[in-house]
């Protein structure tokens, strides 16, 4: 019940793009096209919900009993971009064509700032869901960072059907561009804004 | 223009960097320890000194294990009788979880509440932090049924936000039960 | 001497990290609820920016090509976790109300962005004026989305509020600070690049 209320939470709820404004600036860059989009999405994915992972055991093992918390940004971003490569390395020898379809992207993710976003909120954020506040364990820790990236993979493949169709239409000079994708996220967040309160 | 990337110089390089960083990180973090403690302590005795009448002496922070109570700190009059309790209490609001101080006296009576930290929506839920609203006037000297009107208590609930309003009540409810299961120990033991 | 000058007026208009360059725009949604969130927001990451960019044009010579990102990531965590340690220190409330946003600046690409197409090949003068120019233009964007989403919002200016009551709510939260920059966006385009 729990894990269900994190997830729905993570995905819709708290939205980590159209609510908590994280990973805009891929979410803008590579939202062109549907195909682009959802290859992005995957490898957030999936370096979102590793990294929350190890980061958090670090700070639980290493920083937290040594008072070094202080530290975690540093440690995090280390952690987050020494993480990006070696998934590119172990893709490209395990799964060159998953390599193929995400390589570009993953170099990318180091400066995401939902990656370190999510690995910091985990630590140090306490959550509510049904009630009672407190910290995420190890388990709840991984399902709320992989919802949460679901719902980056979400907003980034709905918004690129909505920029496909921008694409062909007639719009205004000024607004070209990025101001009316812009105009178009805040009508979709605002949509999303309905589902505040269901968790 | 840039050094050569042999193995050599690239382990050299961020070697030394990541120790000079470190080394300068150290240093700030030793400074700026003692600040960072008397700021917090300062923002903690603010908190208190708010939902608590004025005089006495307060204790250090006291934790117990009671669902959602942070900790939880005593007052005492110049001769050791207990005139007040603040308690650090978290539930879940709206947006996400709200955390108060309430200031309760021996007897259960709420005496006053702040808000410590939330994120309730603008406009809405977060109007519980507005000092002198009604809502807020209404818990100092509150004592009656701990419940939103609503649902069949005595307390009015903040228009639109009965989400927000039932959490923060909650969250007085838990202080309060947590002050009576303290001052019973306390007589029994004198 | 107009050469320095414009380095620190191009970030103004011309280069303005917001408008122009769209970058950094996760603390330019997040964090302009009000003007002087945005300012201190700005501010914040000015002090970050110049710094990085001091250091980083005087280490840029002796660092191998291939781990520069790592040497700047480096530099740059650390200024912002100094950043972190005096916010908490000297100013407790602006930390907390801008939150997980101060270490986010770690990430922020308008930083790692200046190290890279600036900071590296220029000297230390010139890229502490750079850093000062982008860094007044990032704050005076943030200041200016602030204010549009304050007036509208909550019905006020740097926290004097000029009507009674509620503002128009979506303004405060996640949708109008899309709507706000759209709009703006438009309003720079057709002032700034006529």
């Amino acid at each position: 019940m729990e894990y269900l209320l994190i997830i729905i939470s993570a995905i819709f709820v708290n939205n980590i793009v159209l609510a908590q404004f994280l990973g805009i600036c891929p979410f803008l860059g590579v939202s062109n096209k549907l195909s682009t989009a959802s290859g992005m999405s995957l490898a957030v994915c999936f370096v979102i919900t590793f990294a929350t992972v190890v980061t958090y055991l670090i700070n639980q093992y290493l920083l937290e009993p040594f008072g070094l918390t202080f530290l975690q940004t540093i440690a995090f971003i280390l952690v987050i971009a020494a993480l990006v490569q070696m998934v590119e390395i172990v893709l490209k020898k395990v799964s060159p064509s998953l390599y193929q379809a995400l390589g570009i992207f993953l170099p990318l993710i180091t400066t995401n700032c939902a990656v370190l976003g999510v690995a910091i909120n985990v630590v140090t954020k306490e959550f509510t869901f049904g009630g009672e506040a407190h910290m995420l364990n190890l388990g709840e820790a991984a399902v709320y960072a992989f919802a949460t990236s679901l719902g980056y993979g979400l907003a980034m493949v709905l918004f690129a059907g909505i920029r496909e169709h921008l694409a062909g239409n007639d719009v205004p000079k000024a607004f070209k561009g990025l101001p009316i994708a812009l105009v178009s996220v805040g009508i979709m967040a605002l949509a999303f804004l309905g589902f505040s309160g269901i968790v | 223009m840039a050094a050569k990337s042999s193995l050599k110089n690239m382990a050299l390089c961020l070697t030394a960097v990541c120790l000079i960083c470190a080394a300068i990180l150290g240093v700030v973090y030793i400074v700026t320890e003692q600040p960072i403690a008397d700021a917090a302590a300062a923002e903690a005795q603010a908190s208190i000194a708010k939902v608590l009448p004025e005089g006495g002496a307060i204790s250090e922070e006291k934790t117990c294990d009671a669902e959602g109570i942070g900790g939880y700190y005593i007052q005492t009059s110049g001769d050791g009788i207990v005139t007040a309790y603040a308690v650090k209490s978290t539930t879940g609001g709206f947006g996400g979880p709200v955390t108060l101080m309430v200031g309760v006296l021996p007897d259960g009576t709420v005496f006053n509440t702040s808000v410590l930290s939330h994120s309730e929506t603008p406009g809405l839920g977060a109007k519980c932090t507005e000092e002198g609203s009604s809502f807020r006037e209404q818990w100092k000297g509150f004592k009656g049924n701990l419940a939103v009107k609503k649902d069949g208590g005595d307390v009015d609930a903040i228009t639109a936000s009965t989400i927000t309003s039932r959490a923060y009540t909650k969250a007085v409810a838990q202080a309060v039960a947590l002050v009576n299961g303290l001052a019973g120990t306390d007589t029994k033991e004198e | 001497m107009a050469n320095k000058l414009s380095l620190i007026t191009k970030g103004l208009l011309k280069e303005n990290p917001t408008f122009v360059l769209v970058l950094g725009m996760c603390p330019t949604l997040a964090t302009t609820t009000s003007a002087m969130n945005g300012l201190e927001m700005g501010l914040a990451t000015m002090f970050v920016l110049i710094l990085s960019n001091i250091v980083i044009s005087l280490i840029a010579p002796v660092v191998p090509d291939k781990v520069h990102i790592p040497v700047y990531i480096v530099v740059i965590a650390t200024f912002v976790t100094v950043l972190q340690l005096l916010m908490q220190a000297f100013t407790p409330d602006v930390y907390k109300t801008l939150g997980l946003f101060i270490p986010l600046i770690v990430v922020n690409c308008i930083i790692l962005g200046r190290a890279e197409a600036f900071a590296n090949k220029n000297g230390v003068l010139d890229s502490a004026l750079d850093g000062i120019g982008i860094g007044l233009g990032f704050t005076l964007s943030l200041t200016v989305i602030g204010i549009v989403r304050e007036i509208l919002g909550s019905g006020a200016i740097f926290g004097w509020k000029f009507i009674s009551g509620d503002g128009i709510l979506a303004f405060v939260m996640a949708p109008g600070a899309f709507l706000v920059l759209g709009y703006l966006m438009v309003l720079f385009n057709k002032i700034a690049k006529k």
